[in-house]
């Protein structure tokens, strides 16, 4: 199964959807797992410490603010070991872990960037939508190559 | 101790179905297994334990009703003082208002997942989309 990132990071639906026509959603709440349940705070209560912004620099460059190359140290990794990329628009909350407009920004910038097969919809507001949405999904989801070939 | 850590998930199960309530998914999770947590929310029910047992559990819960069940992993624990809003003093949980906005669309999503199972030809959709610089500068001009 491949390796899909989906943008928003946190998104229910999309996560669900990858799941579901059977491959691993790159999402946040995963990589935000790691950081609050992994014994040995150094910087409690969520354990981002100031190397987070030294991180985020393979992504930034220095002027950016500190909160977009801490949340880049985030979604970085989660770019690079993606294999295929789902960017939904025109969200229609972006709170919480998707609340910096910048990061989503560069995030998406990143995420064009690889070369790998990529869908972009924005989010449905209509039973019609809703229906070409999935179906899209679906249907680019059933031609990633669902074998090692696409994890190694 | 790192290493067990590191097996125990949490997954949020929002339920959107005509048939299966959330009681009857929290029922479910009760009477399958022992060695996981459960808690029911306002947005849904929050499953943690072992990664297998977790999984295990889910599955039976959205085969109940397959296209209108959603599952999505969540990174902080239920009851978390980081994220409870219990311990808070109120007001919701961060990252709530996007899963609430989510949670409004999951029954247009799933009536799509039951029409793409029936093979329900999509229809074709109009779209409002931007005028191009010359429409709308002959918009401009003709108004002249």
């Amino acid at each position: 199964m491949a390796k899909v990132i989906i943008y928003p990071t946190n998104s229910l639906i999309l996560s669900d959807l990858v799941q579901r026509f059977g491959h691993t959603p790159i999402a946040m709440m995963e990589k935000i797992k790691e950081k609050v349940t992994t014994v040995g705070v150094d910087s409690p209560p969520m354990n981002i410490t100031a190397e987070e912004p030294k991180h985020g620099l393979k992504y930034a460059a220095v002027e950016v603010p500190a909160g977009v190359r801490g949340r880049m140290a985030l979604v970085g990794p989660m770019i690079e070991q993606a294999d295929a990329g789902i960017i939904v628009g025109e969200s229609p909350m972006a709170f919480g872990c998707m609340g910096c407009a910048r990061t989503n920004e560069l995030t998406k910038y990143l995420i064009r960037s690889r070369e790998m097969p990529l869908l972009e919809l924005e989010f449905p507001h209509s039973d019609d939508e809703g229906q070409e949405f999935v179906y899209k999904i679906a249907e680019f989801l059933k031609t990633l190559p669902d074998g090692e070939e696409a994890t190694e | 101790m790192a290493e067990g850590n590191e097996d125990v998930i949490t997954k949020l199960v929002v339920t959107s179905s005509d048939s299966v309530l959330p009681i009857d998914a929290a029922m479910r999770i009760y009477e399958s297994s022992t060695d996981i947590v459960i808690k029911e929310t306002c947005f849904g029910t929050m499953v943690t334990g072992p990664r297998e047992s977790v999984n295990k559990v889910v599955k039976e819960i959205v085969d109940l009703d397959k296209n209108h069940i959603f599952v999505k992993e969540r990174g902080f624990p239920p009851g978390d003082d980081r994220r409870c809003r219990a311990s808070r003093g109120g007001g919701s949980r961060p990252g709530f208002y996007f899963l609430k906005e989510e949670a409004m669309m999951l029954p247009m999503i799933g009536n799509a997942l039951d029409k793409y199972d029936k093979h329900v030809p999509l229809k074709e959709v109009e779209r409002k989309k931007k005028y191009e610089v010359k429409e709308l500068q002959d918009l401009i001009e003709s108004t002249q």
